[in-house]
């Protein structure tokens, strides 16, 4: 487990307690931990000085700001039109099947998050899909087993 | 000044003025929905949109502020389809179950609705396709996600007036909703079901939990003794549901109302307002005793009042560090209650087990109160329901009463009488103005030194007041205060409250004793009271009972003749054994979310 309260801490010292800080310390943790816990945004409240319903409100409206347990790595499969006529669907039953979750779950040994995402800008490499912060394009089903595999070995 | 037509018709008004209030001021009116006099702009409805020469689109006049030359028109064909479209579109995500609702005739999206929106809706009704969470987690209230058209006046009022935001805006989109911290159960985060919301709500998705059918039962069931109390701030506002204008006292109607609808005895809040006052006042004395004479560093100052639920909740979420500042008093309706059934039931002979207790209030937050574990002290659950103002207008259109006719009528005795003091408990500044009338007398054997024992610097609309008194010529028992200067300050609303309450965090609070009130105004403006609210509103009821108080023939607590009697038959005196028990109280420290 890692220690919630100085993780804010010295995300509060980096950007400061005002209301603007908000967001780069919400954003800071996410890079850290791939999600906000309860017990994160009560600790960024209380650092702030603001109700944690706030911080709460503020997490929910943005999709890269999850507030549900994720693995350590979130797959977002791209699902705009591009993606989708490229081969989105295969390439989200590739991953289903490998890591037997749907997309939405995250797997038993918190390694893996699937999750579809609205356009990430690759249309013209689909389908795409990202890992964390990095894109991987023009997706094949072989290509996905692949770079899983991968994802898997560095655990 | 800016000068500006309206409909063709010229006005000059203030820099800063709104167009919409601009149109006010020549009794032109526009409808609203999300805009509300207690809180700040927020322009998302867009029903009060309106045609401005030379601009792109229609601009909502609530939030768009006169210039020079303007030219509004609010009236035009664009207008009134736009609005037509607004409504139409709002009541595409909102559950219209009006027949069956709670709030019905009495919504404000509804009566919208009547006027640009009737007959077939053209959107597509998207309530269907949406699960929605209805929360009945609170004793106090319901929160319907079906009925919220996202207007934010709650969350609006519980951060500008209650600093509590319990409830924020989440998600986005089609699926943004005004959620509480991650969604969890109003029941278990920091809301302290003070209800201004519910009295903000345009529509039914924030109501008060209605116990109008128990209570019913109770009365219709032979075999129970109803019995039932009324707060002071419920006198002067109740007419207001029943076809009055703000500022009409209704007491002996409301009395003789209650007789009718069948509850065996009608007694008043006021009897226990008085009996606070005994208790709070010898509290306050005994503390400063054992700080000032007996140097014991366990007595905290300042002490604060107990008798707003909404206040002691924010306190124990918020500041529990200061629990041990707060009196050990119960509210006046938890003191009624634990007598109701020991002291009263003896007097009258009957087995408590047979007692079913109602207040009425001007309160959500009494609901929670009322549940509150600790509210057993007299071996059963001391308030069985609490009605709100609007609860009880609603049983009384119920029972068929032609209210307007009804003859005034009396208190039954031994719970029932009261005095001045007591009625002020209602407004911002009467439980400290009442405190004060009786603690000066036991201290000095004089009455307080203001003309007609009208203490006005704690009265009024003001988020913080504050006093000073002297207390001079004390009696032998009291020597040590003599020339002492007692300090004292009042909040309402608990925007204020925080404000003294980080001064006392800081170690910069003067005071001795502090009122708070959770509600704007006090428990006049309660979040049980007759909507809508407005400060115009609240003032008219403040007047009204201080007139109240001004025509009582008694005006002093330790005068109450009942409270004089309970203490020699029962209780011995303030602050006894007996009287803790029954009487007082202790609070639980809660997370700050």
């Amino acid at each position: 487990m890692y220690e919630v309260e100085d993780l804010v801490k010295d995300l509060s010292t980096k950007y400061g307690t005002g209301r603007s800080s908000l967001m780069p310390i919400l954003q800071g943790i996410v890079e850290k931990h791939n999600y906000l816990s309860d017990e994160v945004m009560v600790e960024v409240a209380k650092t702030l000085d603001i109700s944690a319903a706030e911080v709460y409100g503020t997490a929910s409206f943005y999709t890269f700001l999850d507030t549900q347990v994720r693995g350590k790595y979130v797959i977002r499969v791209c699902k705009t039109i591009t993606c989708s006529m490229k081969g989105k669907g295969e390439i989200m039953q590739v991953i289903e099947d490998m890591l037997k979750i749907r997309p939405g779950e995250t797997t038993p040994d918190r390694m893996f998050s699937l999750l579809e995402t609205n356009c990430i800008g690759w249309c013209h490499k689909a389908p795409a899909i990202l890992i964390n912060e990095i894109p991987y394009t023009e997706l094949t089903p072989e290509k996905v087993v692949e770079i899983l595999k991968s994802y898997m070995k560095t655990k | 000044m800016i000068n500006l037509t309206i409909n063709d018709q010229k006005v000059a008004v203030p820099a800063g003025t709104t167009v919409l209030e601009a149109a006010k001021s020549l009794k032109i009116n526009i409808p609203t929905l999300c805009n509300h006099p207690d809180l700040c702009v927020a322009g998302n409805c867009r029903v009060c949109v309106v045609e401005q020469k030379g601009a792109r689109t229609l601009v909502a006049s609530c939030a768009t502020p006169v210039s020079e030359g303007m030219e509004i028109n609010t009236n035009t064909l664009k207008v009134r389809n736009a609005r037509r479209h607004i409504v139409e579109l709002l009541l595409s995500e909102h559950r219209s179950d009006c027949t069956k609702c709670y709030k019905n005739t009495k919504c404000e999206l509804q009566a919208l609705a009547n006027e640009f929106a009737f007959g077939d809706n053209i959107f597509l009704d998207l309530v269907e396709d949406h699960s929605y969470t209805i929360d009945r987690s609170s004793p106090s209230f319901v929160k319907d996600d079906s009925k919220c058209i996202r207007c934010q006046r709650c969350v609006r009022t519980c951060s500008e007036l209650q600093y509590i935001s319990a409830i924020a805006v989440a998600n986005k989109g089609a699926h943004q909703k005004i959620s509480s911290f991650h969604d969890r159960p109003m029941s278990h985060v920091i809301c302290t079901n003070c209800g201004q919301c519910v009295a903000r709500c345009p529509t039914g998705a924030l109501t008060e939990k209605t116990y109008i059918d128990q209570v019913w039962d109770a009365i219709y069931d032979p075999d129970k003794y109803v019995i039932v109390q009324t707060a002071p701030a419920v006198r002067v506002a109740l007419g207001e549901d029943l076809g009055y204008d703000p500022g009409e006292r209704v007491t002996g109607k409301m009395v003789n109302a209650l007789r009718q609808i069948g509850f065996d005895s009608v007694l008043d809040t006021d009897f226990s307002a008085d009996l606070t006052i005994m208790e709070e006042g010898t509290e306050l004395l005994t503390r400063l005793k054992k700080a000032l004479v007996d140097k014991d560093a366990s007595i905290k100052f300042p002490m604060f009042t107990s008798c707003s639920p909404g206040w002691i909740k924010f306190i124990e979420h918020k500041y529990p560090e200061f629990l041990p500042n707060l009196s050990t008093c119960k509210s006046p309706q938890q003191m009624f209650g634990a007598l109701a059934k020991t002291f009263y039931a003896e007097k009258k002979k009957i087995d408590p087990a047979k007692v079913v207790s109602v207040s009425i209030m001007p309160c959500t937050a009494k609901k929670y109160e009322a549940d509150r574990p600790e509210m057993r002290a007299s071996g059963y659950k001391d308030i069985d329901f609490v009605l709100t103002t609007r609860e009880l207008a609603v049983m009384i259109k119920q029972a068929g009463l032609d209210f307007r006719n009804l003859e005034s009528a009396g208190y039954d005795n031994i719970m029932g009488d009261s005095t001045g003091a007591a009625v002020i408990f209602g407004a911002t500044g009467g439980v400290m103005e009442a405190a004060l009338r009786t603690a000066y007398e036991i201290v000095t054997g004089r009455e307080v030194p203001f003309n007609n024992l009208n203490i006005t610097p704690v009265r009024g609309l003001e988020g913080v007041k504050e006093a000073t008194v002297k207390i001079e010529g004390c009696t032998d028992d009291w020597k040590f205060l003599e020339g002492a200067e007692l300090k004292v300050a009042i909040a309402h609303g608990l925007v204020n409250a925080n404000k003294l309450m980080a001064e006392v965090r800081e170690g910069k609070s003067p005071y001795h004793f502090i009122e708070i009130m959770a509600c704007p105004g006090g428990c006049i403006g309660g979040g049980g009271q007759p909507i809508p609210t407005s400060k115009e509103i609240r003032q008219n009821r403040i007047n009204a009972i201080y007139s109240e108080d001004e025509n009582m023939v008694l005006r002093k607590s330790h005068d109450n003749p009942d409270v004089i009697a309970l203490y020699k038959e029962f209780l011995g005196k303030p602050n006894s054994h007996k009287a803790h028990e029954l009487l007082h109280t202790h609070y639980v420290e809660r997370d700050n979310f």
